[in-house]
């Protein structure tokens, strides 16, 4: 049940592109034909698929405060090597795409060309090493589940680079006024999309046993909103509402 | 130290305006967008990548004539990763709060676009101090961006700036609360800040028609 519902909350409420707009680079740069865009989705869910289970046995075994003493022995249990996070998983990640570079080159050499730069270029794509260190933030507590996350985070991204490669293939006979034309109004036209990607928001806030679950296994990471509004504002109505919208976007995180 | 030559100099300025690595060179998007409903967050998150995309490109510009071409965007990466270990420390040790509210942004400076696409436009191709002005510049424009996109994110969304309520206090209802001012809260979603770089990006294009895509 639990695989059920992280799997439709990395799609649509942690949407990658829409609420932590990572992978915005490539994004943006690649959306311009449809068919690129596919490939590139494609490619980044298969990335997603393979790094975040790696990272998560990475991290289970050798980051973790304690990790080392449960299979090295008992005296390395004071190690706390988390602060090396970053590097290792940066390098299984280039590791893993030089591997899936030369797979795709064997097995389909014309989606290895048609996506050129692109495929290395995925190595340093900030969507690959966010899923690896929210799935660290987030503690995600099983292989499957980092799986899952891996998989759904990356379907999340191709939707949202499928999306607006499609609105941009259609808006160019629309008259756009010529300083927001191409990076401009792409711009606008995602924050539209990912104020309708919020609606999602209240998807999985059913029930007083999955609102408890959510607080105790994530929470780990809070988003700036959070504590912008109680941080800086005292308790009033209006106040309320704000922390209610914030709130019931974040409520799952 | 005299004044800087005025090649130099354009080093610095460039970025600020025409050669911008947000608006114009699209890169460095990513933390651009999710940390800036707070002034002080935006700030500090400029500080870091100024501190990384300078004392890197300063780093790849010693090193460039003896890295093999084949393994260069490794070594990139791990310089990259070393240096933001560091200022993540850093953080954590002086700022314990601040790294909370930018989790994982901190380390996604690593694949920030802009330090990757500095080293190997730049520092791969030149010497060191000009290398470290480089940096110094292209993260001064992006931090422009993101004070801009902070300063109205946090002004409009929460009253504030910094902290301190220059608004009036909304509570109590003094200052521009009392003649019924609310604050949009909306600003402080993620949504607008896509939409408040797609208006800086419009203001900049209309100023300067040469940016303009067809």
């Amino acid at each position: 049940m639990e695989h059920i519902e992280l799997f439709f909350k990395s799609i649509f409420i942690d949407n990658m592109v829409f609420a932590t707009f990572l992978g915005m680079c490539s994004y943006l740069a690649v959306s311009k034909k449809v068919s690129t865009a596919v490939g590139l989705g494609a490619a980044v869910i298969f990335v997603l698929a393979v790094t975040v289970p790696v990272n998560w046995l990475l991290d289970q075994y050798i980051l973790q405060p304690g990790a080392l003493g449960t299979w090295l022995g008992p005296e390395y249990a004071d190690y706390d090597l988390s602060f090396l996070s970053f590097i290792m998983f940066i390098a299984t990640i280039a590791t893993m795409v030089q591997l899936v570079e030369i797979v795709v080159e064997k097995f389909s050499p014309s989606l290895y060309n048609s996506l050129g730069i692109f495929l290395p270029l995925i190595a340093v794509n900030c969507a690959i090493l966010g899923g690896s260190l929210f799935m660290q933030s987030r503690e995600i507590p099983t292989i499957g589940l980092a799986f899952n996350y891996g998989v759904a985070s990356g379907i999340g991204w191709f939707l949202a680079i499928l999306a607006i490669a499609a609105i941009r293939e259609k808006i160019r006979y629309s008259n756009v006024p010529a300083p927001l034309r191409g990076l401009g109004i792409t711009f606008i036209i995602t924050g539209l999309m990912a104020i309708g990607f919020m609606s999602f928001g209240g998807m999985l806030t059913g029930g007083d046993d999955a609102g408890k679950k959510e607080e105790t296994t994530t929470a780990q990471v809070e988003t700036v909103e959070t504590p912008t509004v109680t941080e800086v504002t005292e308790v009033a109505v209006e106040v309320e509402d704000t922390k209610e919208l914030a709130n019931n976007t974040n409520v799952n995180e | 130290m005299g004044l800087l030559s005025k090649k130099d100099a354009k080093l610095i300025t460039d970025p600020l305006a025409d050669n911008n690595p947000i608006t114009i060179q699209v890169l460095g998007i990513c933390s651009a967008l999710a940390i800036t409903a707070q002034l002080k967050a935006s700030i500090v998150m400029a500080l870091s990548v100024m501190a990384v995309l300078g004392i890197g490109n300063v780093v790849i510009s010693l090193m460039r004539n003896i890295i093999p071409s084949k393994i260069r965007i490794i070594v990139q990466l791990v310089v990259v990763a070393a240096l933001v270990i560091i200022v993540d420390q850093v953080l954590k040790a002086f700022s314990y709060e601040l790294s909370k509210t930018l989790s994982v942004f901190v380390g996604l400076i690593i694949t920030n676009c802009i330090i990757m696409g500095r080293f190997e436009a730049f520092a791969l191709g030149n010497g060191p101090w000009k290398s470290f002005l480089d940096g110094v510049g292209n993260a001064a424009g992006y931090g422009l961006i993101l004070i801009i996109v902070g300063f109205f994110r946090e002004l409009l969304g929460s009253g504030t700036l910094l902290g301190f309520k220059v608004l009036g206090d909304s509570v109590k209802k003094t200052g521009l609360y009392a003649i019924g001012y609310e604050n949009n809260g909306f600003m402080l979603l993620s949504p607008m800040a896509l939409i408040v770089v797609g208006i800086i990006i419009w203001v900049q294009r209309s100023r300067n028609k040469a940016l303009i895509e067809d």
